[in-house]
C-alpha cells in the first residue's frame, strides 16, 4: 500500500510525535523546528485530503485494521477536509510567527514546553475533525482542551491563570456533558460509530433517551464553542492568553466546535430529529440574535483591542450558528463558510495585536493610541481585518454574511436580514473605536517615531490578511467546499 | 418497583447534581474542583452500571463461564478517568499558581483585587 | 526530616514487592486484569512511598527529573512508533496484524510494546505530577 493511502492516520500522529520529541530534545530552537515541521506537514496532508475527497468521495480508515463499526474509524468527508485545511493552516502560518513573539511573553526554559503543548493542541483539533466515533471525540477534545487550558495560562498577566482556571471550569463541565450525551447514546444504540449510530438511531427518534443526549450534547458543545450566554470563558481566555495562543484559539477552537455540533446535528441525529421535533432551531435563531447584538454591544465599550475583539468573537459566532438555525442548504454554506472566513481573519487581527504588543508593551487601547503614525503597516492590518469582520465587499467576511443574508430570505425572514445588516453597523462602531484611537490621537510620549515589528511577526500576519482578501475577491474555494459540505450534510441526513 | 430496579440512575443523578451544585455555588477554588470530580464521577457510574450483567464476569476466557459482562464501558470510562486525573492536577497547579500570585483562593477575593487594580491603574496590563 | 526507624526499615522492605506487583500487573495484562496503566501507578507509588520516608531530594537522586521527563515522552514515542511499524510492514496504522507472521501472535507482540509504553508513561507522568507539586515553594526558597 502505499503511504498517500494512510494520510488520515499521519494527520493525527505526525504533530502527536512532534510533541514528545519536542519534549525530549529540550532545546527551543529544535522544538520549534520540530513542531513547525510537523504543522506544514500536517497543513499538506490536509490539503492533499482535500483534493482525494474532491475526486474520490468519503476516505474511511480502519485504524489497527479493526473494520468499522467495531473499530476505531477515521473518517474524511467535505466538511471535515475543510476544518482540516482550515486548523492545519493556520497552525502552520502561526507557528513561525510564534518563534519572535513568545519570546517577550514566556520564560525561555519553557519554550520548549510551549511548543509540545502547541503540537498536542493541534493534534486534538485535527483529530476532532477527522475522527468518526463519537467516544475518541471526546477523547481530542479534552486533548485539545487540556492543552490549551496550559497555553492560556503561560499569559504574562497573573488574570491569565484565573482565566485559564476559569475556562478549565467550564470547558470540563462542557466536555462532560457531551459525555453524559455519548453515553446515553451508546446505551440506546449499543456503537460508538457515528455512521453505524446514525442508522440506528433511525428506529428510536422518538425515544426520551435520544431527546436527553441532544439536549446534552447541545448544552456541552454550545459551552464549547461559546455560544452566548455560554461565552463567559471566552473574553478573558483570549485576552490574557500570549498573542500566538490567542490568535490560534480564535481561529480553530472553537470553529473545530461547531464541526462536532454540525457533525451530531446533520450526520448523527439527523435533521428531521433536530429540527422538526424540537424547538432547536428557534433557541438557536433567538440565541444567535442575542450574540450578535449583545457581544457586539458589549465589545464596543471594551478598553482593551484583544477583549474587544474576543467579544466581537462571540457575535461572530452568532452568525455561525444563525445559519444552522435555517437548515437549509444555503444556511450551512453561509455556516461552513464564515467558519473559515473569521477563522482567517480572527487569526490575523490577533497576530497583528501580537505586532503591536512587541512595540508598545500593551493592548490597551489608550496603549495603541497614534498606532498610524509608529506602526503604519500593523494599523493598517488591523483596519483591514476590522472590515471584514463589518462585512464590507471585497473582504473574506463580506462573503459569508452575503450568503447568510440569501439564506434568511430565502426563508423569507426579511426582517433577519435587516438584523443581519443593523448588527454589522455595531461592528462598524467598535472597529472605528480602534481607527479613531490609532489615527486620529497623538501616539504617548516616549515611543520612537517610526517602529515596525520585526518582519518574523508581519509576513504571518500579513500573509493572512492577504488570505482575507483574497477569499473575499475570489470565492470559488471556500464558497465552492463549503456549498459540497452543505449539501453532503443535508443529503445525508434524509 | 421501577425506583429500586433503577436505583444506579438515581445514584447517578444525585451525584452529577450534587457535583454541578458544589461547582456553581462555591467560591472556594479548590471546593469547585472537588465538585468537578464528583460531577465526572457520576459519568463514570452512567456508562459502567450497563455495562454489568447480573451473574456475568469478566470478559476473560475461561471454563465454566458462559455470560460476560461488556468491558466496553469499563475501557471508555478508563479513559476518561484519565483524562479526569489531567484535568484535576491541571486545576490544582493552577490554583497553586493562584494562590502565589493572589495569596487567596476564595474566587470573590480574586475578582475584588482583581477589580482594584484595574480601578486604580485601568491601562496597565 | 525525622530519623524514623521503623518506617525506614518497613519502606525499604516493602518497595521491592511494590515494584515486583508492578512488573506482575504489567505482564499479567495479557491473561488478567492489568496492564501498563496499572502498572505505571504502581511503579511510580513505590518511588513516591520512598519520597515520603527518605524525602525529596532523595527521591530526585534515585529517579532523577530529567529521566522523568524522558520517560513520559518515551513512552508516547514507543506507542506511536508501533503504531509506524505497522505502516511499515504493510498494514494500517497501530495494525498488530501484521508484526508478526501468526496475526494473533501480531496481536500480543503489538500489544505488549504498547503496554510497555503505556506504563512507562503513566509512570513518568504520575512521578513528574508528584515531583512538581512537593517540589513547589521550595525551589525557589
Amino acid at each position: 500500500m502505499s503511504l498517500a493511502s494512510h494520510l488520515p492516520a499521519l494527520q493525527v500522529v505526525l504533530p502527536l510525535v512532534a510533541a514528545p520529541l519536542a519534549v525530549l530534545v529540550r532545546h527551543t530552537g529544535a522544538a520549534f523546528l520540530l513542531v513547525t515541521l510537523a504543522s506544514w506537514a500536517a497543513f499538506a496532508i490536509a490539503v492533499l485530503l482535500w483534493q482525494q475527497i474532491g475526486s474520490h468521495g468519503t476516505i474511511s480508515y480502519a485504524l489497527g485494521s479493526w473494520a468499522p463499526p467495531l473499530g476505531i474509524e477515521y473518517r474524511v468527508d467535505r466538511l471535515s477536509a475543510f476544518v482540516l485545511v482550515l486548523v492545519a493552516g493556520i497552525a502552520a502560518v502561526v507557528l513561525p510567527y510564534s518563534r519572535r513573539s513568545i519570546e517577550a511573553e514566556i520564560p525561555r526554559e519553557q519554550h520548549y514546553l510551549f511548543y509540545a503543548m502547541f503540537a498536542l493542541c493541534l493534534t486534538g483539533l485535527l483529530g476532532i475533525a477527522i475522527t468518526g466515533d463519537a467516544f475518541n471525540i471526546f477523547v481530542f477534545l479534552e486533548i485539545a482542551s487540556l492543552s490549551t487550558y496550559v497555553l492560556i495560562a503561560l499569559g504574562r498577566d497573573r488574570r491569565a491563570l484565573m482565566a485559564s482556571y476559569q475556562y478549565l471550569i467550564m470547558g470540563t463541565i462542557g466536555a462532560t456533558f457531551i459525555v453524559i450525551g455519548v453515553g446515553l447514546l451508546y446505551l440506546k444504540t449499543g456503537t460508538l460509530n457515528l455512521v453505524d449510530m446514525s442508522v440506528r438511531l433511525q428506529e428510536m427518534s422518538n425515544h426520551r433517551p435520544v431527546l436527553a443526549a441532544l439536549g446534552f450534547l447541545t448544552v456541552g458543545i454550545s459551552l464549547k464553542l461559546a455560544l452566548f450566554p455560554l461565552h463567559q470563558w471566552l473574553p478573558n481566555a483570549y485576552a490574557y492568553a500570549p498573542s500566538v495562543v490567542s490568535a490560534f484559539l480564535a481561529a480553530t477552537a472553537t470553529k473545530v466546535s461547531v464541526y462536532v455540533l454540525l457533525r451530531f446535528y446533520f450526520s448523527v441525529f439527523g435533521e428531521s430529529l433536530v429540527f422538526h421535533r424540537l424547538p432547536l432551531p428557534e433557541i438557536m435563531l433567538a440565541l444567535s440574535l442575542a450574540a450578535m447584538f449583545a457581544a457586539s454591544a458589549i465589545a464596543i465599550f471594551q478598553d482593551d483591542l484583544k477583549r474587544l475583539f474576543a467579544y466581537s468573537s462571540v457575535a461572530q459566532i452568532g452568525y455561525i450558528t444563525l445559519g444552522l438555525s435555517f437548515d437549509s442548504v444555503s444556511g450551512l454554506t453561509a455556516t461552513v463558510v464564515h467558519l473559515f472566513n473569521h477563522g482567517i481573519t480572527k487569526a490575523a487581527l490577533f497576530l497583528l495585536i501580537g505586532c503591536a504588543v512587541t512595540v508598545v508593551g500593551g493592548s490597551s487601547l489608550s496603549r495603541l493610541a497614534g498606532l498610524g503614525k509608529v506602526m503604519p503597516l500593523t494599523a493598517f492590518g488591523i483596519v483591514l481585518g476590522g472590515l471584514s469582520l463589518i462585512g464590507v465587499p471585497g473582504t473574506a467576511g463580506f462573503v459569508s454574511k452575503w450568503y447568510l443574508v440569501l439564506a434568511a430570505l430565502e426563508k423569507g425572514h426579511w426582517w433577519l436580514a435587516l438584523a443581519i445588516v443593523a448588527s454589522s453597523l455595531l461592528a462598524v462602531a467598535y472597529v472605528w473605536r480602534f481607527v479613531e484611537i490609532a489615527y486620529f490621537r497623538a501616539p504617548p510620549a516616549g515611543l520612537p517615531v517610526r517602529r515596525e515589528a520585526p518582519l518574523s511577526l508581519l509576513v504571518p500576519a500579513w500573509l493572512l490578511i492577504a488570505a482575507t482578501i483574497y477569499f473575499g475577491l475570489d470565492t470559488s474555494v471556500t464558497v465552492g467546499s463549503a456549498a459540497g459540505a452543505a449539501a453532503e450534510l443535508l443529503g445525508m441526513a434524509k | 418497583m421501577n425506583l429500586a430496579s433503577h436505583f444506579s440512575y438515581w445514584i447517578t443523578l444525585f451525584l452529577m447534581v450534587a457535583g454541578l451544585f458544589i461547582v456553581i455555588a462555591r467560591g472556594n477554588l479548590i471546593k469547585k474542583l472537588v465538585g468537578l470530580g464528583i460531577f465526572q464521577t457520576s459519568v463514570y457510574l452512567l456508562y459502567i452500571a450497563p455495562g454489568k450483567l447480573i451473574g456475568g464476569t469478566a470478559p476473560i476466557l475461561a471454563e465454566g463461564f458462559k455470560v460476560y459482562s461488556n468491558p466496553l464501558p469499563h475501557v471508555l470510562i478508563l479513559t476518561a478517568i484519565v483524562v479526569g486525573v489531567a484535568t484535576l492536577a491541571l486545576g490544582l497547579a493552577l490554583v497553586v499558581r493562584i494562590r502565589e500570585a493572589y495569596d487567596t483562593i476564595e474566587e470573590d477575593e480574586i475578582l475584588l483585587q482583581d477589580h482594584a487594580r484595574e480601578t486604580e491603574a485601568p491601562f496597565e496590563r | 526530616m525525622r530519623h524514623d526507624l521503623v518506617l525506614r526499615v518497613i519502606a525499604k522492605l516493602l518497595i521491592p514487592f511494590i515494584l515486583l506487583f508492578a512488573v506482575y500487573v504489567q505482564f499479567h495484562g495479557d491473561f488478567g486484569p492489568g496492564g501498563g496503566f496499572q502498572a505505571g501507578v504502581i511503579a511510580a507509588a513505590a518511588v513516591i512511598f520512598y519520597a515520603l520516608i527518605y524525602g525529596l531530594d532523595t527521591a530526585r537522586c534515585v529517579v532523577p527529573d530529567r529521566l522523568v521527563e524522558t520517560m513520559l515522552a518515551a513512552g508516547v514515542l514507543l506507542y506511536a512508533g508501533i503504531g509506524f511499524a505497522g505502516l511499515a510492514l504493510g498494514g494500517n496504522y497501530l495494525d498488530y496484524f501484521v508484526l508478526a507472521a501468526d496475526p494473533v501472535a501480531g496481536q500480543h507482540r503489538g500489544i505488549f510494546w504498547v503496554e510497555a509504553g503505556v506504563a512507562i508513561t503513566v509512570c513518568g507522568v504520575m512521578l513528574k505530577i508528584f515531583y512538581m507539586f512537593t517540589a513547589r515553594g521550595r525551589d525557589e526558597d
